[in-house]
């Protein structure tokens, strides 16, 4: 029997050289391990090193295969997994857009405040938030805009950090 | 200047005071000089063309013309694997990199370490589809340990040497250096190998100790120990094996090897149970599937090892040194693993048993043999002798008999040839064994006999063939000819793809599709138009003068030993069945039920 998926946010420090998000995310699609959510930029102009945050899915042994692989990869400088160790902070940010009018978009406005959600494009008949939070919030608030008039969702994908006062 | 102008004669050259200016195509060639590197393998073209123009100017790099630029791969790893030394390649851009990832692939499946080093279009086309244009590095990200496109010449000695670096430090894999043809016209400034230390490339090689201690307390307590070894073991160094060989002489454990490791330890030692596998010895497979401890240094769990992995040696403990951490517990979990490199492990390893007055369970160990020889004497490699055909392992054991004692390195294509030199032909030290393990290269033989000769001009390189792998790279006999490179193509020519037709046999019903090799060549016409020598043997009374005529030829030679169609590679373990349902030669006959489950494996 093989043993149940688990859900793991991983970052992985990198040089931010040509072609090192593909070298990240060829690894994944190459091996057939699974990405949920990613996310990459610059977190150090001055060392050119980029902070990637995946979000993946897989038993105990395919995490532990995909840590070692991630570490295989040349530019890489370090690799933590939020899950397994340090307890981390995750947060992900979404541009939400409803549109309606009526009922249906005060209800909207009343949630949004409700989820701690900015408005920041407003016509008569549409809303765009901005929300933060955990992935699973989100995915609530998502949910709840569906029937109100849900038009698009844009969501950057995980960010995540330890807590204390270590680096990764 | 001083009046008799020995200051100017004292003077450092420029490259010591680290402002050496020289065009892109001087610094790789400067590179490869300052790496040490003899010999590069290669094919030029136009992107190529400005480090073509500086090979020409100087004589410390010596070129060897493929013919084509897998042929020129497969020969650096044929180098690479015969010296413990990175082979290099250049070739140009578009299709001669594309050519080249073949060997690319081979190389990192097997880590072989090789620099290749292909021309790109002009930095200003790039992305515009232009002619002999493929995104390099985007193709070769999969297939390489590493690959960079250089885009400044100010980069390219420093990029040189890291390629160098990575190429061979750790576990050994091949890598890109792509480099537009403007960069190789710009000047740049040189920087030597010691100025030049790459931002995040560290590679473990030391042993934990706690581990190592671990492991011999587990190998003092074994009732049932095996070594299990591979590749690591040759990629290490000759250190490794022999301090391999030292540790078993004191354990007095069994030994086994991969495909790979043939040769780290002597196969006419007592405790050597041949290869194991899925055509290993009937000792070595049964000894695998029952042992308690598996000691494996430097392989790596491959499925042409383990069988069905859930069936895979139910009872052992399990040992695991690598120098790559992502192998440890990757198909198989183990207890102990070991990241280091394979002679510093085992220098602790021996170091911890000797200080630690272990010994090995003396009763127990007698029964384990006892156990092995009742293995051993199925005789598993025995075969139905002809007086009629030239069976292939006549023919391989014929060939060992008579170069024993040479110089020999022996290189293979893929097949059922390949399994039966690895069955049989003895080998005694490391890296005299060139053959194509993970990604199973049809083609890799015949130029890496290319390479080994290059590297060894007074040694005996034979390339154990079969009649359809060595049609994949024949040209490289041209290769063979242009620079006197005397190596002796042994075509066991069956007719057949043999392992495809084995297979068929096995799993298709008897239904051959596509594997008779239809309209063959006259391989001694073939060999004479090229410029070598052609032989063929069609009787086994032949044979013996045959090959000695092939080593006795000093041009290359290309041997058309007609074996019997019919036979098949035995022991076996058919796919999805485990250690102990191997089958023999004498059951070849008999039905051999595979089931859909093992059908699919490959």
């Amino acid at each position: 029997m093989r043993a149940p998926t688990e859900r793991h946010t991983i970052a992985v420090l990198v040089d931010n050289e040509a072609g090192v998000l593909a070298r990240v995310v060829g690894l994944f699609s190459g091996r057939g391990y699974n990405i949920e959510s990613l996310t990459v930029a610059e977190v150090d102009h001055a060392a050119h090193t980029s902070r990637v945050t995946v979000v993946t899915s897989g038993t105990p042994e395919v995490i532990e295969q995909i840590e070692a692989q991630l570490r295989r990869l040349v530019p890489v400088h370090s690799v933590v997994n939020w899950t397994t160790s340090s307890p981390g902070i995750e947060r992900e940010m979404a541009l939400v857009k409803v549109a309606g009018t009526g009922d249906k978009r005060a209800e909207a406005q009343r949630i949004s405040t409700i989820f701690r959600a900015h408005i920041v494009d407003t016509t008569h008949n549409s809303f765009v938030f901005e929300i933060t939070g955990a992935p699973g919030k989100i995915d609530n608030f998502v949910d709840l805009m569906r029937p109100l008039g849900l038009v698009d969702v844009s969501r950057t994908g995980v960010a995540a950090i330890s807590r204390g006062p270590e680096a990764m | 200047m001083d009046r008799d102008g020995t200051e100017l004669k004292m003077a450092p050259p420029k490259a010591v005071a680290g402002t050496l200016e020289l065009s892109g195509a001087e610094i790789v060639i400067r590179a490869l000089k300052d790496q040490g590197v003899k010999h590069i393998f290669g094919y030029p073209g136009g992107a190529v063309l400005p480090i073509y123009d500086a090979i020409f100017q100087q004589n410390d790099v010596e070129h060897v013309l493929c013919r084509h630029e897998q042929g020129a791969t497969h020969a650096a790893e044929g180098y690479a694997r015969a010296t413990g030394k990175p082979g290099v390649v250049l070739v140009t851009s578009g299709p001669g990199a594309t050519n080249a990832v073949t060997g690319l692939t081979d190389a990192l499946m097997d880590s072989i370490p090789l620099v290749v080093i292909t021309g790109q279009v002009a930095s200003h086309l790039i992305g515009t589809d232009a002619f002999q244009e493929a995104d390099t590095v985007g193709i070769t990200r999969a297939c390489t340990k590493h690959n960079w496109l250089v885009k400044d010449a100010n980069d390219l000695a420093r990029v040189m040497h890291e390629a160098f670096q990575i190429a061979t430090t750790g576990r050994p894999g091949p890598v890109v250096i792509d480099i537009p043809k403007d960069v190789q016209f710009k000047k740049g400034a040189y920087a030597t190998p010691a100025s030049v230390k790459h931002r995040t490339f560290r590679v473990k090689s030391d042993p934990d100790l706690g581990q190592i201690v671990k492991a011999i307390e587990l190998m003092a307590a074994a009732k049932k120990p095996l070594f299990y070894t591979g590749g690591g073991i040759i990629n290490s160094g000759p250190v490794a094996s022999k301090l391999l060989r030292e540790l078993v002489a004191l354990t007095g454990f069994p030994v086994t090897s991969t495909l790979m490791g043939l040769g780290a330890f002597p196969a006419s030692s007592p405790e050597w149970l041949g290869l194991v596998g899925m055509h290993g010895t009937y000792e070595a497979n049964h000894a695998m599937h029952d042992c308690d401890l598996m000691i494996c240094l430097g392989a790596r769990f491959d499925d042409r090892v383990t069988g069905k992995i859930d069936l895979f040696s139910p009872g052992s403990k399990k040992i695991h040194l690598d120098i790559d951490p992502s192998q440890i517990n990757k198909n198989v979990r183990v207890d102990v693993p070991i990241v280091a490199d394979a002679a510093k492990a085992l220098k602790e390893m021996l170091h911890f048993w000797k200080t630690q007055k272990k010994k090995a369970d003396a009763a127990a160990l007698k029964d384990w043999w006892k156990e092995i020889d009742q293995w051993r004497a199925k005789k598993s490699l025995d075969y139905k002798p002809s007086s009629k055909l030239i069976k292939p392992q006549y023919a391989i054991d014929r060939l060992y008999e008579l170069t024993r004692g040479r110089n020999v390195f022996i290189t293979t294509e893929v097949g059922q040839h390949q399994m039966w030199a690895a069955q049989r032909f003895k080998f005694e030290e490391p890296n005299r064994w060139m053959t194509s393990g993970g990604l199973g290269t049809m083609g890799y033989g015949l130029p890496a006999a290319v390479g080994v000769q290059m590297a060894h001009p007074d040694a005996l390189v034979i390339d154990i063939a079969g009649e359809a792998s060595v049609q994949m790279t024949m040209q490289e006999m041209s290769t063979a000819v242009q620079y006197d490179l005397p190596i002796k193509i042994f075509i066991l020519n069956n007719e057949y793809m043999g392992m495809v037709r084995q297979w068929q046999q096995l799993l298709h019903g008897g239904r051959y599709s596509h594997s008779y090799s239809e309209a063959l060549p006259d391989f001694v016409k073939l060999a004479e138009a090229y410029g070598g020598v052609g032989l063929r043997a069609q009787t086994p009374d032949e044979l013996d003068a045959k090959i000695l005529e092939m080593i006795d030829s000093p041009k290359p030679v290309l041997f058309d030993v007609r074996v019997d169609p019919k036979e098949n590679c035995y022991p076996m373990i058919p796919s999805g069945k485990a250690h102990n349902e191997m089958i023999l030669s004498d059951a070849m006959e008999e039905e051999t039920v595979v089931s859909d489950e093992g059908k699919m494996l490959v």
